[in-house]
């Protein structure tokens, strides 16, 4: 653009010596070490080792993080029961839907579950749905935070389709599919002596679930009240921040497996117990196929019962150290100039020629640059002749 | 000639006026009728013609008139007819007139693109000119159909609207500048003259209209717009301006306003009318006639953006206006180009549309076999239920049938799988480009010192190419050379004087000096003196040897277009003479003259003064044929004191030689054909100088037809050339220069440089062939060694006959044994080759069959010279080129000449030179001196390769590892394209998490310091070699991704799978991962970490948590406070350990492997920056032995 050098720029007029100079270093960039782009920096270089001491570092805290993991995951004591067919009764084995929709057929169960090992309390108990898509789109996409929240708004429904209104156009509380599908099994457990253990359900819920995402002003209502039930059904008279049952699974799974928490048994177990569980199996998962398993488990540090963990950090460690060795084997046994030498044979010649010795490491520079030069475009490669001048001039 | 007018008028001093400029009034077309071909259709019954012209003198003194076709090459306006439909009339004094029936734009100039009202949509419309924000945008689009909603609308937008926002802010407050520095030009107060009080008035600038006088003083001597000069302060009518503005020449220029103007008040020339052209952007062309009878040429106007200088003032009429004054015709912006790697992402970005395409269709595949499968529960599935028994009937919720949902699925697929074709990095690599284009201005290697010029980045998007030159195509004249000529040798009757170097430095002390006004003045320029001649010049009077000398410095002093300005020095007694002119080579000859003692003191517009040995003498100069690229030669006619007229001739040899009077000059022609030769191998500019007595009847013959000629309306240039090629005949030889066009400093130094970055350097150049050749000497790009294959053929078949015997030549020089192999470098060792070619040969070559020979010969050459070549020839190589390899080429050029092989080049420099702007305003970069190309190339165009080829390739990786994640996931949720990370995360990742490391290190990493890579120019192959981008090492980023992803999914996922994690939780992981897990892999490659990197890469991780806090701090969202719950766990801690370490390790492997085992060079020399030099003493041993090898061979 023309603007750019200014049309109104005053221009040095030709010839006046000492104005020119100054006007000459107005225009000169101003230094510094960041527009010169030379700001102190640090460079790092994968020198060998730095290689072999990331490898053997990451090696060394890998694998006591492997163990250590293991070893917790082992201390876990879980009991599992799949209990959605042993709950049939023989007779309904062939129509599992017509069972469970049946209102007028008991669906109380009993299993007997034996303690592997002792068990410290807490011991806590879980469901667990298989092939249950709690993440499914449609699914976890039906609820409504704000109505769940504020009792002002429990008009507003908006993404509860299709669990928004009951049929004469009143709002559902909580609304959405997600509560409509609350899960509705009960457990009871006794031991073996006939001594009821009890479940405590309070406080396994989020706390900050309790306090703030669900109101404790706000009231289910029409809940459950369709042409098909879903779930679960709610007592009209506790505040949603109470219904804890209905907090968890409104905390959707992130993956079609899940366990979600029950209850926790304070009481310790001892090897060999046996626990009878009084179940009331009225959730239906036969529609789809989907499992349920009780569960009771001990928990450590890290969590549950899962090895992967500590096979993962074993595996990575072990594998950083092979990494570690084979780097330091590698370039005891073909450091580089050699590595180098075989790489460009022709070179090599040339090389030892020009007396390069082996120990220079830097060797490299040149002939891979010049091979890279010449060989890379048509260039006719020089050769020792005499001096000499081809003309082709075909003028006079 | 009127005959009470004497035809040879004795010189008095210069005060006195010859001519009696009283009696002459505006020149009815009365003894000199108009020519017909225009006259009939410019009959315009407004027009109103003066009558009061008296008759009496029928012919006009003759004045010199300029009719510049030096820059014939531009003139693409040649001299037509003017006709209504083509012309416009301005009635001089009348605005109100001259502005009907059009309206002509107002003086007010907008630069600006954009108003208030007109920025957004405007703006917009620019911006969606990039298919890619088309996509996007048609996505936003689909996601705002329900059934597709994916993201929430507001989501959806923010990414493009940040994009957009941030380009668009960009264009305002530049468009904001512009707006300022219009409305300060516009407000500038001119003083134009008022028809109601008489008199002139001060009126902003902006109010100036077609055809008011505008008076232009030396206090503000800024020209507001396009000025026909009416009258000036000086009483000739000269005028000077400075147009540096306008076209970057800061000599000074002459104009004249017509002496049938200059002579009355402007006032009475009311109401009469200026045909002129209509607006054009030729600033060296204009074509007008006042009243039909008063030829008016470019030397008559002066345009908006010049300055006056030497000069107290002049009025004008307002001719062209605002927008349409010729230099807001030429701010044009530079072409825009698209970069090699940009090309090349392109093909990229459509395997990533290949794969989104692919990724979209195994979800739809998979999705659809998962509902075939559910087909029958889908009704009441709890987590699906397409049944709606909300309504007063059973509906269906949400449920099209399976074909439809398929469909969605797809479509979904494509909106959540869309940031694959990255969006951020189009405004990444804008931004990246801006910074290296600022550090590129701010570099001081790259400030022309001399010149107190900077680097200039006109074009913003091929920074990159830069670092993948392989040609450099270059001018000679003011490219490889200064462009500042000095004399150097004369051959006078055939006599040599070239041995001006070393008695004469004494004598040069007090030099030459005139007394002007009292003051001593000096010429600016001191030229070495040969004694002898000095003597002959002294001793000789009277002598024929003596004659031709004194004829041979008046032809230097007289036959040119320069003029003296007297200039202050700090001592007030004393002033320096500065001659200015439009050529750098009658500068030259003219401080020659000046030291030999003819003292160019004054040129005014009939006459010029010259002090001769001390004695004062003025000249007439009555006509002047300026130069021009056909007759390659200017002639001058000059009254002498003595009353006789001479015409002095100086040309090029090749033409100067067919117009000379053989018979009589035989001998001498031949002796200072001898010398020329000697100049030009020794690398000077030669010119011939020759001179011819006029007789009376010769005179009158030659001033009637050049009257006729130049006051023509049509065909005006050519009737010229043909009374100044009838008039230059039969001339007697006086002599020759040789002038030194003086090589810029660094020349040989850079040309070595880019030759061992595998650069071949080509010259193409105006210049004769042994000019040519001899400067290829100097500066080294033509060693003694090397073969040299010339070609310069008069006709096709021998054309023919010479490539083909070139050709045998190099495939014989192919075909032999690399012998070479055990001398130390490949480069200048041994025997290369070098092709000279010229321009007469190139026509038969050029757009034949015979192309792709040349082609073969040329690209096997070491070096190719090109001599006398056309600007358009020089385009012709640039293409031959570019046609037939992938090769990068790069044009450097400084003069109009070059303009056509600049853009036709992939990266065009220009010279901001001695020579004028054209070069500049047609290049992608403009820079002062041809050494910067060293730095340019090696060092910022290495970096921004390099930089900008890892930004598309990180960028490329960045997004794909999210999306990878994401697909994932998908699978695991039925295919129902859920997200676990929120869809706030999600949109902010490219835009916050992840994007301001990768601009930064685009902008600020280095592989090598600026020494480095200097010193091992060989470094800058790898950007010609394409190594930092190439499928292999996209292929290599994608299978990274992939694997980086597998880490990121599955490692959580089977770390949590069968327990009670919500998706919130595993997705705040999920999302903390990949933005760490990316911006250690930028960490791993930068090379240099400074404090802005750690800042910016550190800033982003911070900045990431950050937001992911933020977004579950908000009850309202489903992933209340899941962050925290998650970060309490060691779980969480111990998988984002084991991600990052597992998903790196591959990399990390296969740098720390490649990067020892099998290092490129720029592995080897990072290694040599940082751990000292161990064997640099070997290296540059090696390079000096090289070196030494070319100079003992160069023996030629």
């Amino acid at each position: 653009m023309m603007n750019d050098t200014g049309i109104s720029a005053a221009r040095p007029t030709a010839g006046s010596g000492d104005g020119n100079v100054a006007r000459r270093n107005s225009n000169r960039p101003k230094y510094s070490r960041f527009t010169q782009q030379e700001l102190p920096a640090c460079k790092p270089i994968l020198t060998p080792q730095w290689v072999i001491s990331v490898f053997t570092l990451v090696g060394i805290i890998f694998v006591p993080i492997g163990v250590v993991a293991l070893l917790a995951s082992n201390d876990v004591v879980e009991i599992v029961d799949r209990y959605e067919i042993a709950c049939v009764p023989p007779n309904m084995t062939h129509d599992k839907i017509g069972y469970i929709q049946n209102p007028s057929i008991s669906k109380t169960c009993t299993r007997k579950l034996k303690v592997p090992k002792d068990m410290d309390k807490p011991i806590y108990v879980y469901y667990q749905l298989d092939n249950f898509y709690q993440n499914h789109r449609r699914y976890v996409k039906s609820r409504n935070d704000q109505q769940l929240r504020d009792a002002s708004k429990a008009n507003e429904t908006s993404g509860c389709d299709p669990e928004k209104t009951t049929a004469d156009g009143m709002p559902i509380v909580p609304c959405g599919l997600i509560a409509w599908s609350l899960f509705n099994d009960t457990y009871s457990f006794t031991r073996g002596n006939g001594e009821a253990m009890i479940v405590n359900k309070k406080d396994i819920s989020w706390k900050s679930d309790r306090d703030h995402k669900f109101g404790s002003d706000v009231y289910p209502k029409n809940f459950q009240n369709g042409a098909l039930i879903g779930g679960g059904k709610l007592d009209p008279k506790i505040p949603l921040s109470k219904q804890e049952d209905l907090i968890i699974w409104m905390r959707t799974a992130a993956l079609p497996t899940f366990r979600k928490l029950y209850g926790r048994i304070d009481v310790d177990l001892k090897k060999n117990d046996i626990i009878t569980v009084a179940l009331e199996n009225n959730y239906n998962t036969y529609s789809f196929g989907g499992k349920k398993k009780l569960l009771l488990s001990t928990t450590t540090w890290l969590g549950g019962r899962n090895n992967f963990l500590g096979i993962a950090y074993l595996s990575v460690g072990g594998l950083c150290f092979f990494l570690s060795t084979a780097f330091t084997v590698l370039s005891l046994v073909k450091p580089r100039f050699k590595k180098k030498g075989g790489w460009m044979n022709t070179k090599a010649a040339a090389k030892r020629e020009r007396g390069h010795s082996s120990d220079l490491f830097f060797s490299s520079l040149i002939p891979p640059t010049l091979s890279t030069c010449c060989s890379s475009d048509s260039i006719v490669r020089p050769r020792p002749q005499p001096p000499s001048r081809a003309t082709f001039s075909n003028e006079a | 000639m009127a005959p009470e007018q004497p035809l040879l008028i004795s010189s008095p001093r210069y005060s006195d006026q010859p001519y009696d400029f009283s009696t002459i009034n505006i020149t009815p077309p009365a003894t000199e009728p108009p020519p017909t071909s225009s006259s009939s259709s410019l009959h315009n019954p407004n027009r109103l013609l003066p009558t009061t012209a008296n008759q009496s003198k029928p012919h006009l003194p003759p004045l010199p008139r300029r009719y510049s076709s030096r820059r014939s090459f531009n003139s693409s306006q040649k001299l037509s007819e003017l006709n209504e439909s083509n012309a416009r009339f301005v009635y001089i004094n009348d605005p109100t007139r001259s502005n009907s029936p059009y309206q002509h734009p107002s003086n007010s100039i907008h630069t600006t693109k954009y108003s208030l009202l007109t920025f957004l949509p405007k703006n917009l419309f620019e911006q969606f000119h990039r298919i890619a924000y088309i996509y996007f945008f048609i996505l936003i689009c689909i996601n705002q159909i329900p059934q597709l909603g994916v993201l929430s609308p507001a989501a959806s937008i923010l990414p493009l609207a940040f994009v957009l926002s941030v380009t668009a802010l960009k264009d305002a407050y530049e468009d904001y500048r512009r707006g300022l520095s219009d409305r300060s030009e516009n407000s500038r107060l001119a003083s134009i003259f008022s028809p109601t009080s008489f008199s002139f008035e001060y009126k902003p600038w902006n109010q100036i209209r077609v055809g008011e006088l505008v008076r232009v003083a030396a206090e503000d001597p800024h020209i507001p717009c396009d000025l026909v000069l009416l009258c000036t302060s000086d009483p000739t009518g000269v005028a000077y301006v400075e147009t540096i503005n306008l076209d970057g020449e800061s000599n000074l220029k002459t104009r004249y306003a017509k002496q049938e103007t200059l002579a009355k008040p402007p006032e009475t020339l009311s109401g009469s009318v200026i045909c002129c052209e209509k607006p054009n952007r030729n600033i060296y062309g204009f074509h007008a006639n006042l009243n039909d009878s008063i030829s008016l040429g470019p030397a008559n106007v002066v345009l908006r953006g010049c300055e006056l200088k030497n000069t107290a003032w002049v009025v004008g009429v307002a001719v062209y206006t605002g927008k349409e004054t010729k230099v807001m015709l030429n701010s044009s912006s530079a072409p825009s180009k698209r970069s090699r790697l940009e090309t090349h992402m392109n093909r990229e970005t459509i395997l990533l549309a290949v794969g989104l395409f692919a990724l979209c269709a195994i979800t739809t595949v998979l999705g659809g076999a998962w509902l075939g499968r559910h087909k029958g529960g889908l009704d009441e599935l709890p987590y699906y239920r397409k049944r709606d028994f909300s309504g007063k009937d059973v509906g269906k919720y949400e449920y099209y049938g399976i074909g439809w949902e398929i469909v969605f699925t797809f479509f979904m697929a494509v909106i959540l799988f869309q940031v694959l074709i990255p969006i951020a990095l189009y405004i990444s690599m804008e931004l990246v480009r801006l910074g290296q284009a600022f550090f590129m201005i701010q570099d001081d290697n790259m400030f022309d010192k001399e010149r107190g010029k900077r680097f200039q980045c006109r074009a913003l998007n091929i920074n990159e190419d830069l670092g993948q030159i392989r040609y450099v195509f270059s001018d000679k004249t003011g490219t490889l050379t200064e462009n500042k000529m000095e004399f150097r040798c004369a051959s006078v009757g055939g006599q040599d004087y070239s041995g001006g170097a070393g008695a004469g430095e004494e004598e040069e002390g007090d030099g030459v000096s005139v007394i002007v006004e009292g003051k001593l003045c000096k010429p600016k320029m001191k030229v070495k003196t040969d004694p002898k001649l000095v003597d002959v010049l002294r001793n000789g009077k009277g002598t024929e040897e003596g004659d031709r000398a004194q004829n041979f410095f008046l032809a230097l002093a007289t036959c040119n277009t320069i003029v003296p300005i007297f200039a202050e020095t700090s001592d007030p007694t004393e002033k320096l003479i500065d001659y200015q002119g439009e050529s750098p080579d009658e500068q030259a000859l003219v401080y020659a003259a000046a030291a030999y003692g003819f003292v160019l003191v004054e040129r005014a517009s009939g006459h010029i003064v010259v002090e001769v040995s001390g004695q004062r003498q003025r000249f007439d100069i009555l006509g002047l044929h300026e130069f021009d690229s056909e007759r390659k030669r200017m002639s001058v006619i000059v009254g002498f004191p003595d009353k006789t007229v001479k015409i002095f001739v100086k040309g090029a040899d090749s033409s100067m030689f067919g117009v000379m009077e053989k018979t009589l000059n035989a001998k001498i022609i031949q002796a200072t054909e001898l010398h020329l030769k000697t100049y030009s191998s020794v690398g000077l500019r030669t010119l011939v100088i020759g001179m011819r007595e006029m007789n009376r009847m010769e005179f009158e013959e030659w001033h009637s037809s050049y009257e006729k000629a130049s006051t023509a309306l049509f065909g005006r240039g050519s009737l010229l050339k043909a009374v100044a090629a009838n008039i230059e005949s039969n001339l007697s030889i006086l002599g020759a220069s040789g002038i030194e066009d003086k090589l810029q400093q660094g020349v040989p130094e850079a040309i070595e440089s880019l030759r061992q970055a595998g650069i071949k350097v080509w010259v193409l150049t105006g210049d004769k062939q042994e000019t040519a050749i001899s400067i290829g000497y100097s500066c080294k790009l033509l060693t003694g060694e090397m073969i040299q294959i010339i070609i310069n053929s008069n006709s096709k078949d021998s054309c023919k006959k010479s490539l083909e015997e070139a050709l045998a030549t190099t495939t014989k020089l192919a075909s032999m044994p690399p012998a070479a192999e055990t001398t130390a470098t490949g480069l200048g060792a041994g025997r290369t080759l070098a092709l000279i070619i010229d321009g007469k040969s190139l026509l038969y070559i050029l757009e034949t069959e015979l192309e792709g020979e040349l082609f073969k010969v040329a690209t096997s050459c070491h070096v190719v010279l090109c001599c006398r070549v056309a600007p358009l020839q020089k385009a012709g190589i640039v293409a031959l080129i570019k046609k037939r390899t992938d090769d990068m080429t790069l044009a450097i050029g400084d003069g109009a000449n070059d303009v056509s092989m600049i853009q036709m080049a992939d990266v065009g420099i220009g010279i901001s030179g001695q020579e004028g702007r054209q070069a500049v305003m047609a290049s992608d970069f403009a820079m002062g001196q041809f050494r910067f190309l060293v730095p340019l190339l090696l060092v910022h165009g290495h970096w921004n390769y390099q930089r900008m080829a890892y930004m598309i390739l990180y960028n490329f990786y960045r997004n794909s590892i999210f999306v990878f994640v994401l697909f994932w996931y998908v699978l695991y949720t039925a295919f129902s394209l859920t997200t676990a990370i929120t869809e706030w995360s999600s949109v902010l990742y490219s835009v916050i998490y992840t994007a301001l490391p990768t601009i930064v290190i685009g902008i600020l990493d280095k592989d090598l310091s600026r020494k480095t890579l200097l010193k091992y120019p060989q470094l800058y192959g790898s950007g010609q070699r394409e190594e930092r981008y190439n499928l292999k090492l996209f292929i290599l980023t994608m299978m990274d991704s992939i694997w980086q992803s597998l880490a990121i999914f599955f490692i959580p996922y089977l770390a949590y799978r069968h327990s009670t994690v919500d998706g919130s939780s595993i997705g705040d992981l999920w999302t903390l991962a990949v933005v760490i897990m990316v911006n250690i892999h930028l960490g791993m490659d930068v090379f240099r970490w400074n404090w802005v990197t750690h800042v910016s890469i550190w800033g982003c991780i911070v900045a990431t948590f950050i937001c992911v806090i933020i977004i579950d701090v908000l009850p309202i969202l489903p992933g209340f406070w899941a962050i925290f719950h998650v970060m309490a766990t060691w779980v969480f801690w111990f998988c984002l350990a084991a991600i990052l370490v597992a998903g790196m390790v591959p990399r990390f492997t296969m740098k720390a492997f490649s990067e020892f085992f099998f290092p490129r060079d720029i592995q080897v020399a990072r290694e040599l920056e940082k751990f000292g030099n161990i064997n640099e003493n070997r290296v540059s041993e090696v390079a000096m032995s090289t070196f030494s090898n070319n100079q003992q061979q160069s023996i030629l």
